[in-house]
């Protein structure tokens, strides 16, 4: 069975990538991944916030007490002062490249174009063989317009672009007004990939301390349907960019459906944190027994199967969700 | 080619070469030579190569008597060995460096001179260390400048390999060590070319070694010692002629020319000054000067090699002229008939004259200058000059100090001033956490970068851990700046912090028509109205210019936060002239670009935008021509503060100590306790605000603040409204809601003109608001001036409240320590700090009856540096008994208390059984065998020593009344504390800290342990953990902290406690009080959180919870009383941990930053650290579970 695809350009065995998540984080864990069969590994996210919180923090904690007394001109050796940078993540991305053969995608995240994308200059020296850049931003600023949200993604991507010259992939939300033409966009100043969805994080409180609650919760198969709804719009209309899905996969359904859809590859992480990373093995399993039992013989048939080819989508997509709605059937609904 | 220049201060400048030169350097830090040794070490972890391509051995050791030992061994194998120091340490190196000369070992070792602690301690600088082992037969070199440190440190070397007499290389302390200035250096091909690798193998030739074994180090007897010790004299008699020549060929190879006595001056000269050190520059100038008007014709002669002293070469140097010499030395050698240089020029001229191959015994005068840093200025060597002018000048003066109690000062006119009109100066008023002097350092740096561009800067700082004031000097000009002395008169002047204006005169160096320039909130129309009636005086009178930035917005604006100094140094740049406006921009972006690249993209980029944005803030403000504030500036201290603080204290707060004359001074050290209280030094910008309604009076803030400004009191509720002393409307206050009190209030009190901001007791408060998201029962809010106003009338209407009677107070509890008056309070530690709420702790339980000895580190320096100290008395007049002696000998020091203390209750003992006749025996056995535990108990023995000093008053024909009255204090139970740091207890005291443990006295330990070395800036201690960066553990310490509390235990006899009050505070008071009750040795380890760990203090008390959930601070306490009882005398206080290790390590640069820097051996660390707190863990329990027998017995017969 041929289940290779390409994705960013990439050749890759398998159209499984492993999502950014803790699990990436460890070179033992990533060999795993390897061994149970993973397409790509994301490593985990490099966050905005964290690189300029450590270069703010290492610049602050230094500065503390420094030259303020006649006995210490600082507190720290000045090599501490000079390694605010995120040693630690290019140490991951060269150790990873140089433990498996498997492409290893690191993993920005942020919103503004400020110094820090930087980073990605060192991320490509460091090996990575492409890089997720993940746009993670809630307009909480009502003076913000859609018009705005979206320049500002497409900026902060050309930012990052023009500092790089290996496969850059942008990681969304699914809140823009016209996703369609946000994406469109992104492949027109040239990003590699898109990747469908981000999860926005949404707060609970805590009643009793009067206060927000920052847990993460995993994704579950219930997500899958926004990303299959522009997987299958936006299949086939791209010039340049491959397409990746990745919410809610827990089985090897959601990834064949999202495949159908048209997705040149599926991302889980959810998944394997809940049932360990052999649960790849499993996933690639299922979609090779699917494509078996279909006759099918490689993974380039199904892709895009599902994928709407009514020349007005739109009308199509209202059809579906008119007809949805009025088919709906529960206890309290009469039939 | 031309030789490359930099901007380097003294130490670097030293360093530079000793680390080129060297194959080990084995040290300890001590101000002001540590930059020496952490450079070394910080090369080394670099990989930097000596001038043979290898990486010297940079070793930090337990103390400077260890790296002496240590240099001596490593020398002793043939290694070329340095080492850097000054001060007690150099005391500390001596007998080593008999040692090492009498050997004729060749060795250069680094001083940056320094004041030995005498009457008291001081880092500053004079020649006390170096004159004091001059007998050692170490030869002694000085250097006047930075670039004369350079090129000395290597001479030095050459002169040591070919005359194997040990050289001290020495400069002045801070003048030089830490003056930033232009230098030539010296390339590695120079210094190649300087040393002989012949005499580098002789060197090694002479090393111990098994294939041609010898004995070194044999003892003799009266037979052969003293002609053996003889045998080494031609060396020293060949050392001048060998330093001369290396002199001579370092000039062919560099152009700059040293003589072993450097003259300079008309050859014909009358009068001339004798001096070592940087003050010969100064001397110079000013002579230079002088000559132009004449009528004297003056020299100065630098003295360079001062041991072996080369009388040939001393009278080669001095014009056979010279009718009169005056010998300035800087340091007092009290009963000798003179100080040293002065007795070697007196001998070497008097026997030059009567061996008649010197015409005239010049007249030779010789006084003493610039003790501790004092500043010798031009004003200074001229009044010297005018002196020798004089028909009877005077023998033994001072200058630069008013001595009006023996005389011996000479007057100097302070507007004598010699400084050429091409060179700005500039002074920046600046606070420590504002980045005024890294900014500075900066500046000196851009400018002087050019070739033809000279700049200078030296850097003054107050004593405070908080809030500390930074003066910064700077001088710019197109010639070499030689001005070894602080700017007297600035053409541009920064205040860096508005609230400036109201303590310090600020524009009192200003020069008529000078740049001022203040951070300033108000803009340029409303400035002036809010200037005090004096400054604005002064700027229409100087005809300043006046430049106003809120630069605090600007910083704030551009993300930098608190960090103004990038916003004030483009200020500079764009009004001094020094450079034009553009290239000035361009040069700071570098610079900018320079320093923080490598602390990220994100930092660089909001400097530049500081910068940008400066520019467009920046105006001018247009000056009155007459004043028009109605204000002046406050007083300095209140009107209410006792006459010593008065005359004394606020004299040196204000800035004017330097004017206090010697008749202000204590004779003997001793000072006053209290004083901090009024030291109103205003640093935090916001100050907790208590609600009332929320607060559950638990006591855990007032247990946390480490300034002290949390006081409780609980009292009737009728003094509210009491119409002699009513409240004010905005005092304050709760019903008290413990039971039983139910016609009494409590009141927090916030003493906010002290408080720091750190805001722990905040995050320490338990209450939250139910209503309202993040509100607590303590919550920060601004300092307005309204609220300090406010606060200023509740405080004295609260201290007018009666303290709560300590007999009431229940010592079991958190919550009842809170009614305890401190006697610590407002110390100038660090915001946050983690050691001082165990000494306000101490002070709370003991303080009435508490003596400690202080071991030198930061506890001495909040403790005990003037202008105040933070002990202080109850309302009956008692408190703390503080002294410091030295870092290394505290245990031994409180030991000595203890000793005395026994010995005189012996005394009282006898005394009192002698007297009982005249007493009444039962009195007397009243007396000698009332318990004292209990507060109850201690205030009835008071009452009984009341009762008895009436008595014994009366018996004034009794002689053993007197006696007995004269030692009559210690009747009250003395609580000796032994108080310092981890340097102190695990390295340089340990051993003595060990000895008296083992002693079986009365004493208790405090152990302050913050892990590293805090006072001198973080360096490795013993104490350091494994895994965690520090000085001198670059790459993350490889070795686990010692185990003192283990060590300890392992006597039997001695209490164990490790706490950390973040943790258990309960857990904490409970040890407190059983080590003081225990009545042999007690040790306590205090977990201290510090800045030095890296992270936010505010969540201090959060860290040290994590630190013992982790079980890497497991708390127990190990009390041999309770073998009394039949019970396991180790308990372990804290739960099997909870946490992983890194989720208390990681909150912590110290160890995070291995994690960024390297991050394999980071994780490796990691995991043998966690195994290595888990196992520890399993050692505690298992002791935990062993019964008293398992233990060394106590054999102390007082516990029977």
């Amino acid at each position: 069975m041929d289940l290779s695809t390409r994705y960013l350009g990439l050749a890759l065995r398998n159209p499984i990538i492993v999502s950014a998540s803790p699990l990436s984080a460890d070179v033992g864990m990533i060999r795993q991944l390897e061994d149970v069969g993973a397409g790509a590994v994301v490593l985990p996210s490099l966050f905005e916030e964290q690189i300029r919180e450590e270069e703010r923090l290492v610049d602050l904690l230094t500065s503390v007490g420094a030259d303020s007394s006649p006995e210490a001109g600082s507190y720290f050796p000045a090599a501490v002062e000079y390694n605010a940078g995120p040693v630690g993540y290019l140490e991951l991305v060269a150790k990873a490249r140089a433990a498996v053969d498997l492409p290893i995608i690191a993993s920005l995240n942020g919103t503004t174009e400020a110094g820090w994308v930087d980073t990605a200059r060192l991320i490509e020296q460091a090996g990575a063989t492409a890089l997720e850049l993940n746009i993670y931003r809630i307009a909480s600023d009502p003076s913000v317009t859609g018009g705005q949200a979206e320049a500002d993604a497409v900026a902060l991507f050309q930012a990052v672009r023009a500092k790089v010259k290996l496969p850059v992939a942008v990681k969304l939300h699914p809140y823009f007004s016209a996703f369609g033409a946000v994406a469109r966009r992104l492949d027109d100043v040239g990003a590699d990939g898109l990747v469908l969805f981000n999860r926005l994080y949404q707060p609970d409180i805590d009643l009793v301390r009067l206060s927000w609650c920052n847990d993460i919760s995993l994704s579950s198969a219930t997500e899958i349907r926004l990303g299959l709804l522009w997987l299958s719009l936006l299949s086939g209309q791209l010039l340049h960019a491959s397409l990746a899905a990745g919410t809610g996969v827990e089985t090897a359904d959601e990834v064949v459906k999202y495949l159908l859809a048209g997705a040149d590859a599926v991302m889980t992480a959810s998944a394997l944190l809940r049932h360990g990373p052999g649960h790849l093995r499993t996933l690639l399993g299922g979609l090779e027994t699917w494509l078996d039992a279909r006759n099918f013989s490689a993974l380039a048939d199904i892709k895009g199967l599902m994928r709407h080819s009514h020349p007005n989508a739109e009308a199509q997509e209202r059809d579906d969700y008119i007809r949805g709605l009025l088919g709906y059937r529960g206890p309290y609904v009469e039939v | 080619m031309t030789a490359q220049t930099a901007i380097m201060d003294g130490n670097t400048a030293a360093a530079y070469v000793a680390y080129r030169v060297n194959e080990v350097c084995a040290i300890y830090p001590i101000t002001p030579s540590s930059t020496m040794a952490e450079l070394a070490d910080e090369w080394s972890s670099a990989g930097l190569r000596n001038i043979w391509g290898d990486i010297p051995v940079v070793q930090e050791m337990q103390s400077e008597g260890g790296a002496a030992g240590a240099v001596h061994g490593a020398l002793q194998s043939g290694a070329l060995t340095t080492t850097f120091t000054a001060s007690q340490g150099l005391l500390l190196m001596m007998p080593n460096m008999f040692k090492i000369a009498g050997e004729l070992t060749a060795t250069v070792f680094h001083v940056a001179a320094r004041s030995l602690a005498t009457q008291a301690l001081s880092i500053f600088g004079d020649h006390s260390d170096v004159m004091a082992i001059r007998s050692t037969g170490f030869a002694l070199l000085a250097s006047g400048s930075v670039q004369e440190v350079h090129d000395l440190a290597l001479i030095a070397q050459v002169a040591t390999l070919e005359s194997r007499v040990p050289f001290l290389h020495f400069f002045d302390g801070f003048r030089t060590s830490h003056e930033v200035n232009k230098l030539t250096l010296l390339s590695d091909d120079d210094i190649r070319a300087m040393i002989r690798d012949d005499l580098v193998r002789a060197h090694r030739g002479r090393a111990l070694t098994p294939e041609h074994p010898v004995v070194r180090g044999t003892t003799h007897n009266p037979d052969t010692f003293f002609q053996a010790r003889e045998a080494a004299s031609p060396f020293y008699a060949g050392a001048p002629a060998i330093v001369e020549q290396a002199m001579a060929n370092f000039a062919k190879l560099t152009g700059r020319a040293y003589r072993l006595f450097e003259y300079d001056g008309p050859a014909d000269a009358e009068h001339v000054i004798v001096l070592i050190g940087s003050a010969g520059e100064t001397a110079r100038d000013t002579a230079t000067i002088l000559n132009r008007t004449g009528p004297q014709k003056l020299g100065v002669l630098q003295v360079r090699l001062y041991r072996p002293f080369s009388a040939a070469h001393f009278l080669a140097a001095l014009p056979v002229t010279t009718r009169a010499v005056a010998v300035l030395d800087r340091t007092k050698e009290p009963g000798s008939a003179g100080e040293p240089l002065y007795l070697d020029v007196v001998t070497t001229l008097a026997q030059a004259t009567a061996a008649g191959h010197w015409p005239v015994m010049p007249r030779v005068i010789g006084g003493r200058y610039g003790l501790s840093s004092k500043d010798f200025t031009p004003a200074m060597v001229k009044a010297v000059f005018d002196e020798l002018a004089k028909r009877e000048p005077r023998n033994s003066f001072t200058v630069g100090i008013d001595d009006d109690v023996s005389g011996s000062s000479l007057r100097f006119d302070p507007g004598f001033i010699i400084e050429p009109d091409d060179v700005v100066r500039a002074v920046f008023y600046g606070l420590g956490a504002d980045g005024t002097v890294g900014a500075n350092k900066n500046s000196v740096k851009i400018l002087a970068e050019d070739e033809g561009r000279y700049a200078q800067g030296y850097f003054v700082y107050d004593s405070h851990k908080s809030g500390a004031q930074t003066v910064s000097h700077l001088r710019f000009g197109p010639h070499p700046i030689r001005a070894p002395y602080l700017i007297a008169s600035a053409s541009f002047v920064a205040c860096h912090q508005f609230a400036f204006l109201d303590t310090v005169d600020v524009l009192a160096l200003a020069a008529l028509g000078a740049t001022f320039l203040l951070n300033c909130p108000y803009g340029p129309d409303e400035a002036w109205n809010h200037l005090p009636r004096s400054v604005q005086q002064e700027i229409i009178d100087k005809h300043l210019h006046l430049f106003v930035i809120d630069a605090s917005k600007v910083a704030r604006d551009t993300g930098l936060g608190g960090r103004i100094n990038t916003v004030l140094q483009t200020c500079f740049f764009a009004i001094s002239g020094v450079l034009p406006r553009e290239e000035a921009v361009k040069r700071i972006k570098h610079m900018i670009e320079k320093s923080y690249a490598r602390k990220g993209a994100d930092v660089v980029a909001k400097n530049f935008a500081a910068v940008d944005h400066t520019l467009v803030h920046l105006c001018e403000v247009a000056i009155p021509k007459t004043v028009s504030s109605d204000f002046e500036r406050k007083p300095i201290v209140s009107p209410s503060a006792p006459d010593f603080v008065q005359r004394f204290t606020a004299a040196v707060m204000a800035g004017r100590g330097d004017a206090l004359p010697v008749s202000a001074m204590p004779v003997d050290g001793t000072f006053p306790l209290g004083t901090a209280a009024w030291e109103k030094r205003n640093v935090a910008d916001e100050v907790p605000v208590w609600e009332t309604d929320l607060c559950i009076q638990c006591g855990q803030c007032a247990l946390a603040c480490p300034h002290s400004v949390i006081r409780a009191r609980f009292y009737d509720d009728d003094r509210l409204a009491d119409p002699n002393n009513p409240a004010p409307a905005t005092f304050k206050s709760a019903p008290v809601n413990a039971r039983g009190y139910p016609d009494s209030r409590f009141s927090l009190q916030f003493y906010v003109e002290d408080c720091t901001g750190c805001g722990i007791c905040v995050e320490v408060c338990p209450a939250h608001s139910l209503r309202e998201p993040g509100i607590k029962a303590i919550n920060m809010a601004p300092k307005a001036p309204a609220l300090v106003e406010t606060e200023r009338e509740n405080i004295a209407f609260f201290e007018r409240l009666p303290a709560n009677d300590r007999a009431l107070v229940d010592f079991a509890n958190v919550r009842g320590i809170q009614f305890l008056e401190p006697l610590f309070e407002f110390s100038g530690a660090c915001a946050g700090c983690g050691e001082t709420p165990y000494l306000r702790l101490l002070s709370q339980l003991f303080g009435d009856r508490l003596q400690i000895a202080n071991a030198t580190g930061c506890s001495s320096i909040y403790g005990g540096n003037l202008p105040v100290t933070p002990w202080t008395t109850d309302a009956q007049g008692r408190g703390p008994a503080w002294s410091n002696s030295l870092f290394e000998d505290n245990a031994e020091f409180g030991l000595g208390f203890r000793l005395a203390a026994d010995m005189h209750g012996g005394m009282v003992a006898r005394l009192l059984r002698d007297l009982a006749p005249q007493l009444g025996a039962a009195f007397v056995e009243a007396l000698l065998s009332a318990p004292q535990i209990r507060e109850s108990e201690i205030l009835a023995q008071r009452a009984r020593v009341a009762i008895l000093k009436q008595r014994l008053i009366a018996m004034t024909d009794e002689s053993r009344a007197l006696d007995l009255l004269s030692v009559l204090d210690y009747l009250v139970r003395r609580s000796i504390w032994l108080v310092g740091g981890d340097g102190w207890a695990y390295d340089i005291g340990y051993g003595g800290l060990d000895h008296v443990l083992a002693s079986g006295r009365d004493v208790n330990v405090l152990v302050l342990d913050t892990e590293v070395y805090s006072n001198t800036g973080g360096q490795a201690s013993k104490a350091t953990p494994l895994g965690a960066v520090a000085k001198f553990a670059t790459v993350g310490k490889r070795v686990a902290r010692k185990d003192l509390a283990l060590q300890a235990i392992a006597y039997g006899n001695v209490y164990v406690a490790q706490v950390a009050m973040g943790a258990n505070p309960q857990q904490t008071l409970l040890a407190f009080r059983e080590a003081e009750a225990w009545p042999g040795p007690s040790l306590i380890l205090a977990y201290s959180h510090c800045i030095a760990h890296g992270f936010d203090l505010r969540h201090g008390m959060r860290q040290q919870e994590l630190a013992t959930a982790s079980g890497y601070w497991p708390l127990f306490r190990f009390n041999p009383a309770m073998r009394n009882g039949g019970e396991a005398p180790f308990r372990l206080d804290s739960p099997r941990p909870t946490i992983s290790l890194k989720e208390y390590t990681y909150n912590e640069l110290r160890y995070r930053s291995l994690a960024t820097m390297k991050p394999r051996e980071a994780a490796e660390l990691l995991i043998l650290a966690q195994r290595a707190v888990l196992e520890k863990y399993a050692e505690y329990e298992a002791l935990a579970s062993r019964d008293g027998s398992r233990f060394q017995p106590d054999a102390s017969k007082r516990k029977g």
